[in-house]
């Protein structure tokens, strides 16, 4: 299990590395599909394991005892995470060899796209927090890269207006390490508990707060949203899919840990204001906007208030809510952004004044769209509306009625706006001049499928909701139980 | 856009390939490539391998090596310094990464963990008794990565033509 | 933690944070590079204390490695950094033929949208780059 835990993050960036040796395009595409693909598997078997026995997996590197050694933490959050993470990079991978984009032919691709995989998984189940520091450089590099691979103007432009802003989290996070090193004298998870509640108030709080403005960068939480929305639409639609899908989910999967591991339940009201500011202005931008890409963009940022605000309230049911949030997203989220790619590639334009009536074209695709959309608007029996319907109940239980009725009233703005791509889009007369939309499913075959898998993806969270939130609950009352982390970390 | 697969390649390369075309200050050139290169060379040998006990490694003397070729380039800008790069950029850096990956995942086959490293003594006649760690293999490929980024900074960066890395493969 | 350390921390991240704030890509990159050592000079000085080299046979007090090896990899990584926006900085250059970063359009397209009274966009972007 240790070496299986290992090759999770290693094996991508193996691939990454041979890929730039043997650069013809049918070997770096195979090698991505292997790689990625063996990481599944060696994640899904920790993850099975994870899942029914209790058991909580460490590796140290080089064979270091306790707070010397890189550790590497598996436990029930960290291995969902990592398996829905690979299985949304290897449909997006299908999708970007389909999408033929400038970017996929670049013989950079598939190396930079591994090690992004690798920086993912390696962002989730690091077990300290310099390690955590690493892991995401590694992703944001590669993101960088990603972003601006095919080199056109507003891909510079966006693209510095990203790498700035990350900077920025990246300084504050290593800033935040090394001053919680000199407090603490350590940077592993496990002893971090015991020695920051030792600290004085003011100290503790200080380290806390630069701690959640890095993530907070990351995650893109009120006010450090607007980088979001502005660089994520000039990437092609694979890339920023994934992005979209996963690398804000990992700011937000660091904001759980700090929330619940290091700093249990402190700052937790200024966490749900901060939730109902960026659930409600997200939305707001989404409204104002007629870019389809820049719609989902907002939106993404207004679903990430939703998670801050669960993170918020605490206790065992409303995480809980938080990680079902965090997993059904993924794929809904990811979903969109595919979908959104094939009518951009089909006509050219991502404005949804270019297209109309591409329902009446193509009633399969149009479902394709429906089906996330809805769940992201939290509309029944989609595993949006269970998702939404946890958190604001656990926010009623908690009392939180400014935050619950921001969450509803924000719900319905969604429904809104996703209406309004809708009617634009599908919607309308068709064109007879326009061939868009005509056998957009058969011209796009292997974009199509990818999406389509990604849908069912969503989908089957839906169907296997009862589970799902099971297994969420136990992860939730793992991750809340600090003691048990640190002696099965330590031992 | 230049092919970098084929450095010695005069055709489309708009620059001059040939050391003798370019213009550039003797005694700047005398220097740099008939005494410090090869002095520096050898500091960096001597640089990456003692990094183990002492400090060095790797990535220090990997600078060095690039430090090198950024004096070629000073010398005799980007053609000057595509005219010493054997191999391509791309494939080193790649080739770094595997020796450094293959010297982490290598223990996992023994059953230790990644990053482990053993200790290997032989006598050899002469010298006497030779200590070789399998972290050294570490520090080899990222002597390799630190010099291929460096190389590839000079190469894309100090052109006037941009010769965009990757692009190769476009059809 | 040495008095002369912080002030030249605090230095270099005011210096850096200037610097990235700037429209020139030219100084977002220095501002990467001095910000990235304003950190690491941080990392020094509140991690470790001036002693020994903590080295196998060395005796006497030893000071702790891991700051060290933080700041290593965090210079790595800055390294990295810095190339990245160099080459971002180039490749802006060969396009636009300035070094400037630009407005984004969809953000000018709803200003536009909004203020019928405004003027128009290319007159307020000659405004914001004469003095």
């Amino acid at each position: 299990m240790t070496t299986l835990l290992s090759l999770v993050v290693l094996l991508p960036l193996i691939g990454a590395a041979t890929a730039l040796v043997f650069r013809p395009r049918p070997v770096q595409r195979t090698l991505s599909f292997v790689t990625l693909g063996t990481s599944l598997v060696a994640a899904t078997s920790v993850l099975v394991d994870a899942w029914s026995n209790d058991a909580m997996h460490v590796v140290r590197m080089g064979g270091w005892p306790g707070s010397f050694a890189i550790t590497f933490v598996a436990d029930r959050l960290a291995s969902v995470m990592v398996v829905i993470a690979l299985t949304v990079t290897l449909l997006v991978l299908v999708y970007s060899v389909g999408q033929k984009s400038a970017g996929e032919r670049s013989a950079f691709y598939h190396p930079v796209y591994m090690v992004m995989s690798a920086g993912i998984s390696q962002a989730f189940l690091a077990g300290d927090l310099f390690n955590l520091f690493v892991a995401f450089e590694i992703l944001l590099m590669a993101s960088y890269v990603l972003l601006t691979l095919e080199g056109s103007d507003a891909q510079i432009r966006a693209g510095t207006t990203y790498v700035v802003l990350n900077v920025i989290e990246s300084m504050v996070l290593v800033t935040a390490v090394g001053l919680i090193f000199a407090a603490t004298g350590t940077v592993s998870m496990a002893e971090l508990p015991a020695r920051l509640a030792a600290l004085p108030d003011g100290t503790r709080i200080g380290l806390q707060l630069l701690l959640l403005v890095a993530f907070g960068i990351k995650a893109a939480v009120f006010p450090l949203f607007f980088w979001l929305p502005d660089s994520y639409p000039t990437a092609p639609s694979s890339v920023s899919a994934v992005f979209a899908g996963l690398l804000t989910k990992v700011g937000v999967y660091c904001l759980i840990r700090t929330q619940t591991l290091l700093f249990p339940g402190e700052l937790n009201d200024l966490i749900v204001v901060v939730g109902a500011l960026t659930m409600a202005l997200g939305v707001l931008g989404a409204i104002s906007h007629t870019d389809m890409k820049r719609i989902l963009s907002f939106h993404i940022v207004s679903q990430i208030g939703y998670m801050v605000f669960g993170l918020g309230i605490g206790g065992t049911a409303a995480i809980a809510a938080t990680i079902f949030y965090l997993i059904h997203h993924i794929p809904v989220k990811t979903s969109l952004f595919l979908v959104e790619g094939i009518i951009e590639r089909d006509s050219g334009s991502s404005s949804f004044d270019a297209v109309s009536g591409l329902a009446r074209r193509s009633p399969a695709f149009a479902a394709m769209f429906l089906v996330p959309a809805l769940s992201l608007a939290g509309l029944p029996p989609l595993s949006g509306f269970l998702a939404k319907f946890a958190i604001v109940r656990a926010g009623v239980d908690s009392e939180q009625w400014v935050a619950v009725a921001v969450a509803l009233a924000v719900s319905l703005l969604t429904l809104v706006s996703m209406t309004k791509i809708w009617v634009g889009a599908f919607w309308g007369d068709v064109e007879p001049a326009a061939s868009v939309g005509v056998g957009i499913l058969r011209r796009h075959a292997l974009m199509s499928m990818a999406t389509a898998l990604v849908v069912v993806l969503s989908l089957a969270i839906a169907v296997g909701a009862g589970p799902l939130y099971d297994f969420a609950n136990k992860a939730a009352e793992q991750i809340l139980d600090v003691a048990g982390y640190v002696t099965a970390v330590k031992s | 856009m230049t092919s970098p697969e084929h450095p010695k390649d005069v055709s489309n390369s708009g620059g001059a390939r040939n050391p003798s075309d370019i213009v550039r200050s003797a005694i700047f050139d005398e220097l740099v490539d008939r005494w410090l290169s090869k002095v520096a060379v050898l500091v960096a040998i001597y640089v990456t391998f003692r990094g183990h006990n002492a400090p060095g490694g790797g990535f220090a003397g990997g600078l060095i090596v690039g430090g090198v070729f950024v004096l070629q380039y000073l010398t005799g800008r980007e053609p000057h310094v595509r005219f010493r790069t054997i191999l391509h950029p791309t494939r080193l850096l790649g080739f770094g990464l595997l020796l450094a990956l293959g010297t982490t995942v290598t223990p996992l086959f023994v059953g230790a963990t990644p990053l482990e490293s053993h200790i290997w003594k032989l006598d050899v006649p002469l010298i006497g008794e030779v200590k070789i760690v399998s972290s050294m293999f570490f520090d080899l490929g990222v002597f390799f990565v630190v010099v291929a980024v460096v190389l590839m900074i000079l190469l894309s960066l100090g052109t006037r033509q941009s010769t965009v890395f990757g692009d190769e493969d476009i059809a | 933690m040495s008095f002369s350390l912080l002030i030249l921390t605090g230095v270099l991240f005011a210096a850096g944070s200037y610097l990235l704030m700037e429209r020139s890509l030219t100084r977002i990159a220095l501002g990467v590079g001095v910000l990235g050592n304003g950190v690491n000079v941080l990392i020094v000085a509140a991690g470790s204390s001036p002693a020994e080299a903590p080295i196998i046979g060395r005796v006497g007090e030893l000071t702790d490695p891991l700051p060290q090896a933080l700041v290593l990899t965090a210079i790595v990584i800055g390294f990295a950094l810095l190339s990245f926006v160099l080459a971002l900085a180039w490749r802006n250059w060969t396009i636009t033929e300035n070094d400037e970063v630009e407005d984004d359009v969809e953000d000018r397209l709803i200003t536009r949208r909004d203020s019928s009274s405004a003027k128009s966009t290319d007159e307020r972007h000659r405004e914001d780059v004469s003095p």
